[in-house]
């Protein structure tokens, strides 16, 4: 199979997608029987953060875990509709899931360093995926880039798991900004952090989307308000339990001037 | 005032609830009575176990010889410091004609060492035959009637305390007389089988439980396979004897004894061999590795998983850089486990036709062969009492074994698990 997906560098998909980094068309995933997500539409803008919000429950995780086909790693979920990627579908049966992932990299809700050293977290995906140029220069750019270096650079042959949480999540962000990809998935990457740690990787994230497109979920209101510049929110449709979008915008119009009553009632703190 | 007084729960008293605080803590005691009371169920049957093997394996012998070895002497030389020579003209004189010869030309005496000829002269002319043992319990506590029963009953023997366990008993093939036996042939018969054992069973087994725990899905078949793999590692092991009996020795005969690579050893007995014990073995301890495997590979955090494949690892990438590394001290603790099963494995042996009797060292896959198990198991169904004291020994060995075996694992289990922090 040729590569048909292209890097954010090469022109063609730029003029085809226009100012969209990736976008769900219609998107549906079930849990076996049971529909998750549903006929959602959303465009995500190249190098801005957006940001999924919503009551627990809602789809958010699952949506954004289909923007990188990690939803296929639990057994019995299944996709329909489109995500679209440079002009590509990557639910197309010729597209390796390998592959997506390598370019729309992801950042879990619990720091999850490997077990080795600082080093090596950040330099395993890279070697993986078959970088051969300078891997000290890379695993610099990427510590550095991720706000860390100056924390760990005399201690790059300790372990990981040797950091704190915060250190631990800005490693795992080094770490999947190593294997230069377009865009950063995050789900929920402050939760499990101090308010300090999580005000650390907030600065990161705006300074990271200079130059990635960055898709967040969240469940902390504020967060989405300081951090981001669209949101999405996703409530559940009450008839079938099933995730829906109920309203997608700028994120100061979303949280000042919604336009749904359920938005309103949920930015207002009345349910959720 | 405290609501809280000691010893006193009537002042805590609310309605519906009745004071139980005191049956509570008697409940508490009476359960830790019975915790303690099974471990010491444990540790004295342990010690019962520690204690008759060593009542056995040391004590009072008295030893006679058919010949005073100080009269052998040359010179005033000690018959043990006597050179190669000397040691044979002693035994050409001592011993008939024909067994000279038969000795010369089972192996020419020039090329023998002297230890060789020194326990042939020890073994034909000196003859020591131990003609009564008291056990380590009787030697320590009633030597001086011990020493008034061998001066009334045996004048001409010599008493000595023995250790069964010895140099030479390490050193020793086996041997009809007891005084002579060994367990060399045995242990090294034991190394061999389990050697082959895990050699067969790790690879095999930690592939499995890969397969089945990383790529299979969760379908009818999946799930009858593992289900019987649970069953496979509760059939008994003489079972897996008969099997080996089956397929390894009989159907596959051309293989196991290795005439298929035209290795024609008249002594070696068809299909009996070390190799066939090997992946008898094996096969024995295969479910038991999968099981323990498959654990340690299911306690692999699903984070790493995810994490490795969020950078765009195939599933073979995340499989090899980080569950297999993360699984593998609980895999290796599961390969102990086998290992020390392995090791202690009679029937199964018997069944496939383990060598009652070789004072051949094995050498190669296709040898015939004994295990420590089955030496014991042999000596102490033997009539003559001294048999029982050198298999005690020999249990002595099979445990040193086995704790050496297992602290090896441990260590690098320890030193596997350390690197990953």
């Amino acid at each position: 199979m040729a590569m048909r997906i292209q890097t954010a560098g090469s022109d063609s998909p730029q003029i085809i997608n226009g100012h969209y980094a990736i976008e769900a068309r219609n998107l549906r995933v079930y849990y076996g029987n049971f529909l998750a997500v549903k006929n959602v539409n959303l465009q995500i803008p190249r190098q801005k953060i957006t940001a999924l919000i919503g009551p627990s429950g809602c789809g958010k995780s699952t949506m954004l875990r289909a923007f990188n086909r990690m939803n296929e790693l639990v057994p019995a979920a299944r996709t329909e509709g489109e995500i679209l990627y440079n002009a590509v579908n990557i639910y197309d049966p010729d597209i390796d899931p390998v592959e997506v992932r390598r370019h729309i990299g992801m950042v879990f809700q619990k720091p999850n360093p490997f077990p080795k050293s600082i080093y090596e977290n950040v330099a395993w995906g890279a070697r993986i995926n078959g970088y051969k140029g300078n891997m000290d220069e890379l695993v610099f750019e990427a510590l550095h880039q991720a706000a860390l270096w100056d924390e760990v650079k005399d201690k790059l042959h300790q372990s990981g798991l040797s950091l704190s949480g915060g250190q631990q999540q800005r490693l795992c962000i080094a770490r999947a900004i190593a294997v230069k990809p377009d865009i950063i998935l995050m789900d929920e990457p402050a939760s499990a952090l101090d308010p300090i740690a999580t005000l650390r990787i907030e600065e990161l994230m705006k300074e990271l989307a200079k130059e990635y497109t960055i898709i967040v979920v969240t469940h902390n209101m504020q967060q989405a308000a300081r951090v981001s510049d669209y949101t999405a929110f996703f409530s559940l449709d009450e008839r079938d339990r099933a995730g829906i979008l109920i309203e997608y915008g700028p994120t100061k119009k979303l949280f000042t001037n919604p336009e749904n009553k359920i938005t309103e009632d949920y930015i207002t703190g009345r349910f959720g | 005032m405290s609501r809280i007084s000691h010893k006193d729960t009537n002042r805590l008293d609310v309605a519906g609830f009745t004071p139980n605080l005191k049956r509570r803590h008697r409940v508490g005691k009476f359960w830790l009575g019975i915790f303690r009371l099974a471990t010491l169920v444990g540790i004295v049957a342990l010690a019962t176990l520690l204690f008759n093997i060593a009542d056995g394996a040391f004590g009072y012998v008295a030893i006679e010889n058919k010949v005073d070895p100080g009269t052998l002497a040359v010179n005033g030389v000690a018959l043990e410091d006597l050179s190669e020579e000397e040691l044979t003209r002693i035994l050409k004189e001592n011993i008939s004609a024909g067994l000279f010869r038969r000795l010369e030309s089972e192996k020419p005496f020039s090329e023998r060492s002297q230890l060789d000829i020194y326990n042939l002269v020890m073994e034909r002319v000196v003859q020591p035959r131990v003609v009564q043992q008291w056990s380590l319990k009787d030697s320590l506590l009633h030597s001086a009637a011990i020493k008034a029963e061998a001066a009334r009953d045996y004048p001409d023997a010599k008493l000595q305390f023995k250790s069964w366990l010895n140099k030479d008993f390490l050193r020793n093939p086996q041997s009809a007389k007891a005084e002579q036996a060994g367990v060399r042939t045995a242990i090294l018969g034991s190394l061999w089988t389990v050697g082959i054992a895990i050699l067969f069973a790790f690879p095999i087994g930690v592939g499995g439980a890969i397969y089945l725990e990383e790529y299979a899905g969760d379908n009818a078949i999946n799930r009858i396979i593992r289900t019987n793999i649970n069953n496979l590692a509760g059939v008994p092991s003489i079972i897996y004897g008969i099997l080996g009996l089956a397929i390894l020795v009989r159907a596959l005969e051309p293989l196991t004894s290795g005439a298929l690579f035209g290795y024609t050893d008249p002594t070696t007995a068809n299909g009996r061999t070390i190799l066939s014990a090997g992946l008898t073995l094996g096969l024995l301890i295969l479910p038991m590795v999968i099981i323990n495997a498959q654990e340690a590979i299911r306690a692999v955090p699903n984070s790493l998983r995810q994490a490795s494949f969020g950078l765009g690892a195939t599933r073979w990438q995340t499989v090899w850089h980080h569950v297999l590394p993360n699984a593998m001290p609980g895999i290796l603790t599961g390969t102990i486990l086998a290992i020390s099963r392995a090791m202690g494995e009679t029937a199964p042996l018997v069944v496939i036709g383990a060598s009652t009797f070789i004072n051949q060292d094995p050498n190669g896959l296709f040898s015939k062969f004994t295990t420590l198990p089955i030496q014991i198991y042999q000596w102490t169904s033997r009539p003559q009492d001294v048999f029982r004291n050198i298999a005690a020994a020999a249990i002595i060995v099979l445990v040193m074994l086995l704790l050496s075996l297992n602290a090896t694992a441990i260590i690098l289990r320890n030193r596997l698990s350390r690197r990953l922090d």
